[in-house]
């Protein structure tokens, strides 16, 4: 199997988590798009360490896994703060800082 | 595709696994911090609740004090080496960064200290408590949250981190490390704490989609040049046979962001709402020590990793900087709101700094130093001067309370009045020897870009400059307004913090020589 199929995998994941982002309206989806756009780059990593022969892709890979779990952490943390006032997860409800 | 050579396992074990050298001294500022948070989480599970702020505060303060101790003695020493496996660089910008980082943490760190303007101080006691519930009502009257100190000495370990970092992967570790931190204190504001819930959701959810895109980049250039550090990189874009695509795209996604942290156009509509709904001594935190750090990750990489494709990637930062000081200073002039005009401008001085970062110069380094380390001080002091104008619903920021503010209080209205004429750039104080050292830098290189860009600065800041007299105007020459606002009495804290923050914009606008030849000596990086 060429590893090139799985960059191109890494890409269309991450343009499918970015355009998530941009449409959806429900904070934890909005989070599980930008998880996706974080698990493309890891597939990305491994493969550009396969393809490159070292393995410091794949020690990044954990690191990112590492990050994304304290992220992880924090953000529902913060959703779930709001979401127990507002009875909403919807973030075109979080609108009262304007212009 | 068929290009690619594909390694065998054999090859892939046969790597040979070394410990990497760590040389402590050079990083004791951050394992200082970063011992000193942890130590600062334990102080909050285990003394005595009202003895807890002075314990968190001494810490802090005193762990912000040694890491300064730490960096001035590196300084002294002038060590200039690559560690932990050139995963970080300790070089001048480094030190000169970090001292920069420690200093402006202190008196920001006066700020979050304060309890002497609200009874318990701006923080909320529980942030986990449903706004407007029975319990919230109660615990209004109970002491703030000191976790504060812990997550903001986290976040300056991180920040110290992200500017010595000298490879991808622990930049972006670093700029979590700053950035999770960042996210919570943004939220725990005492009151309006649904606005102050809301600037952390869309700053988490707009930095995590920004950090999203920096590990992309990141992947694409491990693939691109088999390495993260700066040095490989710069190495395989010198000597780099196959396409450049990976090599641009990754460096765009990089890119994305750390211009997102420095909140430069189009990627700054976070900026405003967190500003203004963060508690102040929060957003006085994030414009002055955020700012340092996003800008000497982003120097770094552009000096060090990207400085052969320079010619690429100036068009490109170029346009962003001219629209960012164009957005921040036209949007400034429609606010109605101190916090957020500040705000704005803090996205026009992001403008002002990419254009010394784009002279690609030893002069364009120091004066981006000089800028940032000038801009600290005035934007905290400015900061500190709205948590003392307040009324019964806590600060009032709109900007029609101000009016008539110089007849009631004119000490404060005078200091404000002197923060704004610094940011407006006029002559004896830091904001001028700042813009005209990035100026000058810019102008000095001669070429097309950096000419283009300093004339856009110099009209920008003319534009500027309205909003900030508007202020002034309106705090002397207005009429008080029905129910005008009170000028709190600064505590120590308070007052010491503005003491340094307008004694440092004085002083760098009359005598800035010392900093400016201190940022000069220290303006090479090493690679």
């Amino acid at each position: 199997m060429e590893p090139g199929y799985y960059v191109v995998l890494a890409a269309v994941l991450f343009t499918i988590g970015a355009v998530g982002v941009l449409i959806r309206r429900n904070a934890i989806v909005l989070f599980m798009c930008i998880e996706l756009m974080l698990n493309a780059g890891n597939l990305a990593l491994v493969t550009f360490s396969r393809i490159n022969g070292t393995l410091d892709g794949q020690i990044m890979a954990f690191f990112v896994m590492v990050v994304a779990a304290a992220e992880v952490v924090i953000g529902l943390a913060i959703i779930m703060s709001i979401f127990r006032t507002r009875r909403s997860a919807s973030v075109d409800d979080a609108n009262l800082l304007k212009y | 595709m068929n290009g690619f050579t594909i390694a065998t396992p054999a090859q892939v074990l046969a790597i040979d696994v070394r410990l990497p050298d760590l040389d402590y001294a050079a990083m004791a500022p951050m394992l200082v911090l970063f011992g000193a948070a942890c130590l600062g989480v334990l102080v909050d599970a285990f003394a005595p609740r009202q003895s807890r702020h002075t314990i968190q505060f001494a810490l802090s303060f005193i762990a912000l004090t040694v890491a300064l101790l730490a960096v001035i003695r590196e300084a002294r020493v002038g060590s200039r080496e690559l560690t932990a496996d050139v995963a970080l660089a300790i070089d001048g910008p480094t030190l000169f960064l970090q001292g920069t980082l420690a200093v402006l943490g202190i008196v920001a760190l006066l700020l979050v200290g304060e309890r002497a303007l609200e009874k318990g101080g701006p923080f909320v006691s529980q942030a986990a408590i449903p706004v407007g519930s029975e319990a919230d009502r109660r615990q209004a009257r109970e002491e703030g949250a000191t976790e504060v100190f812990p997550l903001t000495l986290f976040a300056l370990s991180g920040m110290m981190l992200f500017v010595a970092a000298n490879d991808l992967l622990t930049m972006f570790v670093a700029l979590e490390v700053f950035s999770l931190p960042l996210y919570l204190l943004c939220a725990l504001a005492r009151r309006r704490r649904l606005v102050s819930q809301e600037a952390a959701l869309k700053y988490f959810l707009l930095g995590a989609f920004a950090s999203a895109f920096f590990i992309f980049g990141m992947a694409l250039l491990y693939g691109f040049a088999g390495t993260v550090s700066f040095g490989g990189i710069h190495d395989a874009a010198l000597l780099a046979t196959t396409s450049p695509l990976l090599l641009f795209t990754g460096l765009a996604m990089v890119a994305v962001g750390l211009l997102f942290k420095i909140a430069a156009v189009p990627f700054h509509v976070w900026t405003p709402d967190v500003y203004q709904g963060a508690p102040t001594s929060v957003t006085a935190f994030m414009a002055a020590c955020t700012k340092v750090a996003a800008f000497g990750g982003l120097l770094r990489v552009l000096y060090v990793a990207f400085d052969r494709a320079r010619w690429d990637i100036e068009p490109v930062i170029g346009t962003i900087a001219i629209l960012t000081m164009l957005v921040g200073a036209i949007l400034a002039v429609t606010q109605t709101d101190i916090k957020r005009l500040l705000a704005y401008s803090s996205i026009a001085n992001a403008g002002y700094l990419l254009v010394g970062a784009l002279a690609f110069s030893k002069e364009g380094l120091s004066s981006a130093m000089f800028y940032l380390a000038a801009y600290g001080f005035t934007v905290i002091a400015a900061f500190a001067v709205i948590t003392l104008v307040r009324d019964d619903d806590g600060e009032a920021t709109h900007l029609s309370r101000w009016a008539g503010l110089g007849r009631e209080a004119p000490l404060v209205a005078g200091v404000f009045t002197f923060l704004m004429l610094a940011f407006a750039g006029i002559p004896l104080t830091s904001g001028f020897t700042s813009k005209f050292a990035v100026f000058g830098a810019a102008l000095g290189v001669g070429e097309a870009w950096p000419v283009a860009l300093v004339i856009v600065g110099v009209v920008t800041s003319m534009i500027l400059a309205f909003p900030y007299l508007r202020v002034v105007v309106m705090m002397w020459l207005s009429e008080p307004a029905e129910q005008s606002p009170t000028v709190a009495i600064p505590g120590a804290f308070t007052s010491a913090a503005l003491m340094v923050g307008v004694l440092a914009t004085l002083l760098l606008g009359v005598f800035p020589s010392p900093v400016l030849d201190l940022a000069d000596r220290a303006a090479e990086f090493i690679r």
